[in-house]
């Protein structure tokens, strides 16, 4: 029999990302807030420069019991078998904003809303078959104000290229307009990055360096980036990435209001008799415990938020909670992020030290930022040159079919080219379809007995066809700044577990094909709350944080507005 | 069981003092000082080690299978014109403490691809692996590449990869988990060192060639909690022959 403890006003599942931003706008207008997190805490003490733990055996990403005990379950189609693998989940405060590289892009105006601009431009017929894509409810204007918000409350380095509809060519030309410049000024660029920028400029692209949630300067008490080299899948030693575990969970504490509860697994949603949600059900050093709150808001990874929902089921929702539509796994997707191209210059790129949120970007086939009437498929890809580099990935570098893998030719090769290789990094529109999906493993469960998600995924044509096209890019790049071999990656099959997961509690206005309303909370339960990659319905071609703090904010912010309806 | 706490060379030559230094310089001709620390960490082994005079105590491979990965990763990076390789880097004694911990679940792997590695020499070149010259080594290493070896449990590719990958780990990874001694695969690459800030002054000497390697361990700094194996030993490895786990983030 579960303990039950005091009520709340509200109550946060998951202390990443996303629900991390959401407890401080909760917070700061006075309700009582508890966040409950699977994972423990970890200070910068924990974040060794060491590419042994961090990289090759997978910590801090792999120390998260729960997340490891659910790895989720992958097949390509309906038909095929789907097994267990690796996962990018990371329970702690702060969740994976830990150590994410924290590229920190706000989405173009074409990403909200790819279904009308399509049509529009060029007709209904080039959506792609069997994509369930829908414009977002709301444009680029509505979330624009939290966009900024972010920016500063966290902390965001960058480049303006558009505030106020003045463009300023140091930045992207195509971003949507902003009201004001970044709060710090871009990561620095390197002599690689220059060269890189000049050989843009040379194709007539746009080159500009990318936006970061990473100090380039000293910010609210925190340190700038020490360029260290350990920031891929690496917690920050000095504080100069802006997890939420450093910004908005520390301000959330210090009003009062706020108590974060960690080493609690959350195992079900609870309803009362009317369908709302009554308070959850976790366990915490094997007991369980039953919180009770006005509110409830899920903030798990996109895996966790589906999985937890599907696994409340009730008499008033027998599917799952929120799932009478049958709406919840649907319009899953992994972002587009792999077929990288990769290049061997004939001199040392000096790329030892630095991260991969430096680095220098080209927007110029992004989106529908170029006419795509002459090619047969819609959106595109942000192109990325960045710094990371580390010793053990390095040895593991292409050989362009110059040498063997081992022995001494290899070893000349090598002490010549560690520091000669460069690999992109190119993320592209990625859209839903009907047969891309989560639901329960009906086989594979955790060792509680609750089942892991099932992804059935894959990419389609026109994610490939963008993979096609946005390598063919990245070969000229390359080669105008005088690369002089090129491999190019597979474009893409299979789509795996992935840190950019989107979808399977998506917003929209329609019901029928969606599970949370534009405010980001469920259709069928007035006072359940989605928040993190799993309400969005477009990808873009650029990194998902940005947006989900935004929306988590805005989420947070119709609750306090509301919270007379939503808490009754 | 050492793996259960890995300790840093300086907790080590603190807590130990001279004598572990001492025993261990009667072992090798030429001993590192994260030699002598491994050998102080297991007071028993540096007794063994010091009595033998002969060769160090490997912590969870047999004499045999120790004496055999030696035999292999010294030709997967041999010391050559380009200076000293695996075997130098100490690759073989960073594979045998991690499958005591975080690679516990490939020692079975390990026993079992050895054991099939050296039947499948006496097979098909008549010798034991060790006893064959270099060039037949390679051409017998290349056998288990291309998956071609025969009497392996699945194939010999899988572990040949598996064996590479921990070589490279062993060669280049952070001399606190017991391999690139002296720094010799940093230095291979022309990787300048662990760093905890690296300022735009820093990038331009890097730039200019004038940055000095910086021969140190991550856990060198005092700013850092150790990592103990407890940390790192959930599942294994899961990267041995792709690299870094995930691109992207």
């Amino acid at each position: 029999m579960a303990t039950r403890l005091k009520d709340t006003d509200v109550v946060v599942i998951g202390l990443g990302a996303a629900g991390g931003v959401a407890v401080l706008p909760l917070a700061q207008a006075g309700l009582e807030v508890i966040g409950l997190e699977a994972g423990g805490a970890m200070t910068r003490r924990d974040f060794a420069p060491d590419e042994i733990r961090n990289n090759v055996r997978g910590w801090p990403m792999l120390s998260s019991h729960k997340t490891n005990q659910e790895a989720p379950t992958v097949r390509a189609t309906a038909s095929a078998n789907a097994v267990q693998g690796g996962h990018p989940m990371m329970n702690a405060i702060g969740g994976t904003s830990l150590h994410y590289w924290a590229q920190h892009w706000r989405l173009n105006p074409w990403d909200f809303k790819v279904k009308s601009e399509t049509t529009r431009r060029y007709g209904a017929s080039r959506l792609p078959k069997g994509s369930t894509v829908e414009d977002w409810p709301f444009g680029y204007d509505e979330i624009e104000a939290y966009y900024d918000k972010i920016e500063y409350e966290l902390g965001v380095s960058g480049q303006a290229g558009n505030v106020n509809g003045k463009i300023d060519p140091r930045g992207n030309p195509f971003e949507g307009p902003r009201t004001r410049d970044y709060p710090m000024p871009p990561l620095r660029w390197t002599a690689f990055h220059d060269k890189m920028a000049a050989a843009a400029k040379s194709l007539g692209w746009n080159p500009f360096p990318g936006p970061a949630a990473i100090n380039s300067r000293s910010y609210q008490n925190r340190s700038g980036c020490g360029y260290h080299g350990y920031c891929n899948t690496g917690g920050c030693h000095v504080d100069a990435k802006n997890s939420t575990a450093v910004t908005t969970i520390p301000r959330a504490q210090a009003t009062g209001h706020f108590k974060a509860v960690t080493g609690a697994t959350v195992t079900q949603i609870n309803v009362d008799s009317q369908g709302r949600a009554s308070g959850v059900t976790y366990l915490a050093n094997g007991e369980e415990f039953f919180q009770p709150a006005k509110a409830v808001l899920v903030a798990g990874f996109t895996y966790e938020n589906s999985r937890l929902l599907l696994l409340s089921k009730s008499a008033a929702f027998p599917k799952g909670l929120a799932n009478n539509h049958g709406q919840v796994g649907r319009h899953y997707f992994s972002h587009h992020q792999g077929a990288p191209v990769t290049a061997l210059f004939p001199f040392d790129l000096k790329a030892w030290y630095g991260l991969p949120a430096q680095g220098v970007a080209v927007d110029n086939f992004a989106d529908d930022n170029w006419d795509h009437s002459k090619v047969d498929f819609i959106g595109g890809s942000n192109l990325w040159a960045m710094s990371d580099r580390r010793p053990i990935s390095a040895s593991g570098m292409n050989t362009f079919g110059m040498a063997p893998n081992w022995g001494s030719q290899w070893k000349a090769f090598i002490k010549e080219n560690a520091d000669r290789v460069h690999s992109s990094y190119i993320q592209k529109t990625t859209l839903p379809y009907e047969d891309n999906f989560l639901d329960l493993d009906p086989v594979v469960k955790d060792p509680l007995g609750l089942p892991v998600i099932r992804i059935t995924a894959e990419y389609k044509e026109n994610e490939r066809k963008i993979a096609e096209h946005s390598q063919e890019q990245m070969e000229k790049w390359y080669r105008a700044a005088g690369a002089i071999q090129i491999a190019k990656a597979p474009t893409g099959g299979i789509m795996g577990a992935s840190t950019h997961a989107y979808g399977g509690t998506r917003m929209g206005d329609n019901p029928d094909t969606n599970v949370v309303n534009r405010w980001g909370m469920s259709h069928e339960v007035p006072n359940l709350g989605v928040l993190g990659a799993s309400v969005m319905g477009t990808s873009g071609a650029r990194n998902p944080t940005h947006t989900v703090q935004a929306l988590a904010w805005r989420t947070a912010d119709h609750i306090v507005k509301n919270w007379k309806s939503i808490a009754l | 069981m050492s793996e259960l706490k890995i300790f840093s060379r300086r907790d080590l030559l603190r807590g130990a003092g001279a004598v572990g230094t001492a025993a261990l310089a009667g072992t090798t001709g030429a001993p590192s000082t994260a030699d002598a620390a491994v050998a102080a960490a297991e007071p028993q082994a540096a007794v063994n080690a010091s009595a033998t005079l002969t060769r160090e105590a490997f912590e969870n491979l047999t004499a045999v299978e120790a004496d055999l990965l030696e035999g292999i990763v010294e030709r997967l990076i041999p010391s050559d014109a380009t200076g000293p390789g695996a075997k130098e880097a100490r690759a073989a004694h960073y594979i045998d403490r991690a499958l005591g911990g975080a690679l516990a679940s490939s020692k079975p792997a390990y026993t079992a691809g050895l054991a099939a590695l050296d039947r499948y020499a006496q097979s098909s070149r008549g010798k034991r692996f060790l006893e064959l010259p270099d060039r037949d080594k390679d051409s017998l290493l290349m056998d288990c590449e291309g998956g071609q070896a025969t009497g392996f449990t699945g194939s010999s590719a899988q572990f040949f990869g598996m064996v590479l990958g921990h070589t490279r780990q062993g060669m280049f990874g952070d001399p606190y988990y017991g391999g690139n001694a002296n720094f010799v695969g940093w230095d291979l690459i022309g990787y300048p060192g662990v760093r905890t800030m690296v300022t735009a002054t820093d990038q331009r000497s890097l730039e200019a060639g004038q940055m000095k390697p910086n021969h140190r361990s991550a856990y060198d700094f005092e700013t850092f909690n150790k990592a103990t194996a407890k940390d790192d030993s959930h599942d294994g490895d899961h990267s041995a022959h792709t690299g870094d786990l995930a691109h992207g983030d």
